[in-house]
């Protein structure tokens, strides 16, 4: 039996794909926290003074808070003093078409997968491509704006959409919300925005690449997609970094919000570098994301696959606002060396006739630790309000753990909420019979574990679905091959 | 070791197995020939399951001394997965449940995957399709089972047919079906020793470990060997089969000991 276990942990050995590092000349602020840095990343991306104001707030409220201790997580404290708030490829600025953009940072993409030639790119698929601090490139702008669709970056749209932003910036993930969402409303970079006018179907899916290059960095986004009466929009992002041996923040805030009748679909392939097999190294991913279903009949649904980071903590919520609305969540979390992930999600069901539906994979394999949160409330005007809610576990091995810490809130009486959640294991018999059958072992572990997931990877747009697959492939591939 | 005869398809000697430190089979030699059918019986704890385990390469068994040779080649120090692509096919006693795994996936990849390793072209979607429906519609398993998860929740006749339509697929050379008869009614036990039966040939030789000798009623076997504590003590013709069934296990038990 030894023998079988050690196979397996052999199996679960990382093989991170993504760890290369870009040899690029930066403009780097050196690493520290003050309101001067703040009034410095301002004036990098020329914000009116409003925008300064709203920072410098977000920082005063920061200042006061602390980090919060509640999560299934352990780490050491985070200097904040340590990390760097600022970098941007140098050559960049003012790009207005491929050919001024550096050919390293197009090479960089494309060894990850993104062409950000519109000739080579996915179809249908447009992209904004995030490099540290700044948004590098936007493809497929003129079709989208086309249909009146507006995707640019975040620091773009601040200067360009005022109204849009005054109106909508903050107002689901508020500056006050949590340590993180206050730190980040302080010093956001970049990120996307995006803008769907009424009865718009967006013509094509959206994007954003998120990429971490620079040493001693923290990546702070900041996503913002606004759907207006009648329209829809599916949106997705994926995340890497090369590998490090210190470990790196991510601090994001993602808002959505959905006009009667709208729907958001926002999907996420998470493959921040997770460190090595002794925990060195690795990114902290620690975001707040939330969607408000401001509109009758409208739905928001979180799909996630979370394979990377150190330390993964994120709760992608909905507010369900409007009488009938919608909320879904579909995660896969995998935990794997000295991973460790504390995921789930909140339903606030506030209108009536609301419908939430939560469907939670969670992986644990060699020391990784997965914790499922979730909170279901039921407000006390939520009348005929529903939620399914179902958290799955599979271990890998023997020195991995499963927790799952569900959290119902039900204030109306006439109310139905169901929690399922089962834990299962690979088993050597499983594993034996697969290879009886001819199967390698790994070709087993993935067949078993993709089977697990089937009802997540379903959700994911076919292209994202095919790639998550491979990923979780890779994630769990071991020396063998 | 023994010289191989020429048309012999697995020969074991002096075959000796710990589990757990302690040893089960104690030097067991046994010759299988082409086509041929042998069963194994024997009281309970008395090694059978260690040695299809054994032999298909279950991890935790492990050998302290002697062979097995399959076709000539050393069977013992392949992998498992290595063993399936040479032919050597083990019907489980108890088949376990791939929950979300497609069972026409799963044949599909197992039926690939072995003809990969043997150098043959691997099936496309359409052609394993017909394949399976086809060798399903033999062995009288529902075609609706295919599109279910490997297993789950199906009946143990549902199991067992599953185990030998597999079996039907991979064609194996040596195929190894243990207690496949435990927990049959006697209308699903026709149907599976019907689909062993179909699946005899010159070129493929079985052994069928089982408690009760009415599977044999079915199955007719060319030898049968009584195992216990971890040896080969009787062999015989069906004759065999009926005496135990008639008498027990004591008296050969007294006799080996004896």
């Amino acid at each position: 039996m030894l023998a079988n276990e050690q196979t397996v942990e052999e199996l679960v050995q990382e093989s991170y794909q993504h760890g290369f590092v870009t040899d690029i000349e930066s403009d780097t602020l050196p690493p520290g926290l003050s309101e001067e840095t703040i009034r410095l990343i301002s004036a990098k991306k020329s914000e009116p003074s409003w925008m300064l104001e709203n920072r410098l707030k977000a920082y005063r409220r920061w200042l006061t808070m602390v980090d919060p201790e509640w999560a299934h997580v352990e780490y050491p404290e985070i200097d904040f003093q340590a990390i760097s708030y600022y970098s941007a490829p140098k050559q960049n600025q003012g790009a207005k078409s491929l050919d001024e953009i550096d050919p390293e940072l197009l090479d960089a993409y494309n060894k990850l997968g993104i062409p950000l030639d519109e000739q080579k790119a996915l179809s249908g698929i447009a992209v904004d491509a995030v490099f540290d601090s700044v948004s590098v490139a936007t493809t497929f702008r003129q079709n989208l704006a086309d249909a009146g669709v507006i995707f640019c970056p975040i620091s773009e749209a601040i200067r360009e959409h005022r109204e849009l932003i005054q109106q909508y910036l903050g107002s689901v993930v508020p500056y006050t919300d949590n340590f993180y969402a206050s730190l980040n409303a302080a010093v956001f970079t970049d990120g996307t925005f995006v803008y769907i006018p009424k009865g718009v179907k967006c013509p094509m899916e959206l994007s954003t690449y998120f990429r971490i290059n620079e040493a001693k960095t923290g990546q702070f986004e900041r996503t913002l997609i606004i759907a207006e009466a009648g329209s829809s929009v599916s949106y997705l992002e994926g995340c890497t970094a090369p590998m490090r041996d210190e470990n790196q923040l991510h601090a994001a805030v993602v808002e959505l919000i959905a006009m009667d009748d709208a729907s958001i679909k926002y999907s996420t392939v998470q493959n921040w570098y997770p460190g090595d097999e002794n925990g060195k190294g690795g990114i902290y991913n620690f975001v707040t994301k939330r969607g408000d279903c401001r509109g009758d009949r409208s739905r928001i649904s979180w799909t996630q696959v979370e394979t990377g980071s150190a330390i993964t903590w994120k709760y992608p919520s909905c507010i369900l606002r409007g009488d009938n609305s919608v909320g879904e969540f579909y995660s896969v979390a995998v935990a794997r060396g000295m991973q460790q992930a504390d995921t789930g999600t909140k339903m606030i069901h506030m209108g009536k006739n609301t419908r939430s539906t939560i469907v939670s994979k969670g992986i644990s394999a060699a020391r990784g630790q997965n914790t499922y949160r979730g909170l279901v409330r039921i407000g006390q005007n939520a009348e005929n309000a529903r939620n399914h809610s179902q958290c799955d576990s599979l271990l890998i091995g023997d020195k991995c753990g499963a927790h799952t810490f569900p959290y119902l809130e039900v204030r109306n009486p006439t109310a139905q909420v169901e929690h399922e959640a089962t834990t299962s294991k690979i088993s050597e018999d499983q594993l034996f019979y697969c290879r009886q059958r001819g199967l390698s072992e790994e070709n087993a572990v993935s067949m078993i574990v993709n089977g697990f997931c089937k009802e997540v990877f379903n959700e994911l747009p076919m292209e994202f679905a095919v790639e998550a697959q491979k990923l979780l492939n890779i994630t769990l591939e071991g020396a063998v091959g | 070791m023994n010289q191989m005869k020429p048309n012999t398809m697995l020969s074991i000697n002096n075959l000796t197995v710990e589990v757990e430190g302690k040893t089960i089979l104690h030097g067991l030699d046994l010759e299988i020939g082409k086509g041929e059918i042998h069963a194994i019986m024997g009281p309970n704890g008395s090694g059978k399951s260690t040695l299809s385990h054994t032999l298909s390469g279950r991890d935790g068994y492990q050998v302290t001394a002697g062979e097995a040779l399959l076709d000539g080649e050393d069977l013992l120090s392949l992998e498992t997965e290595e063993r399936a692509h040479r032919g050597v096919f083990l019907a489980m006693q108890y088949p376990v449940e791939l929950p979300g795994v497609n069972n026409m996936t799963f044949m599909r990849e197992s039926l690939n995957a072995v003809r990969r390793a043997r150098g043959e072209e691997e099936l496309d979607a359409v052609s394993f399709i017909k394949l399976v429906r086809a060798k399903a519609a033999e062995v009288k398993l529902d075609p609706k089972l295919l599109k279910r998860d490997v297993n789950s929740g199906f009946s143990g006749g549902e199991k067992k047919r599953n185990e030998i339509l597999q079996m039907a697929l991979l064609e194996p050379q040596l195929a190894i079906l243990d207690e496949t008869d435990s927990g049959l009614d006697i209308d699903a036990l026709r149907i599976v020793a019907d689909g062993i039966n179909a699946l005899r040939s010159p070129d493929r030789s079985i052994i069928l470990i089982t408690h009760y000798q009415r599977l044999l009623d079915y199955i007719e076997p060319d030898f049968v060997h009584v195992l216990s504590e971890g040896r080969i003590v009787r062999s015989g013709d069906k004759q065999l089969a009926l005496k135990l069934e008639e008498q027990g296990y004591g008296w050969i038990t007294q006799e080996a000991a004896a």
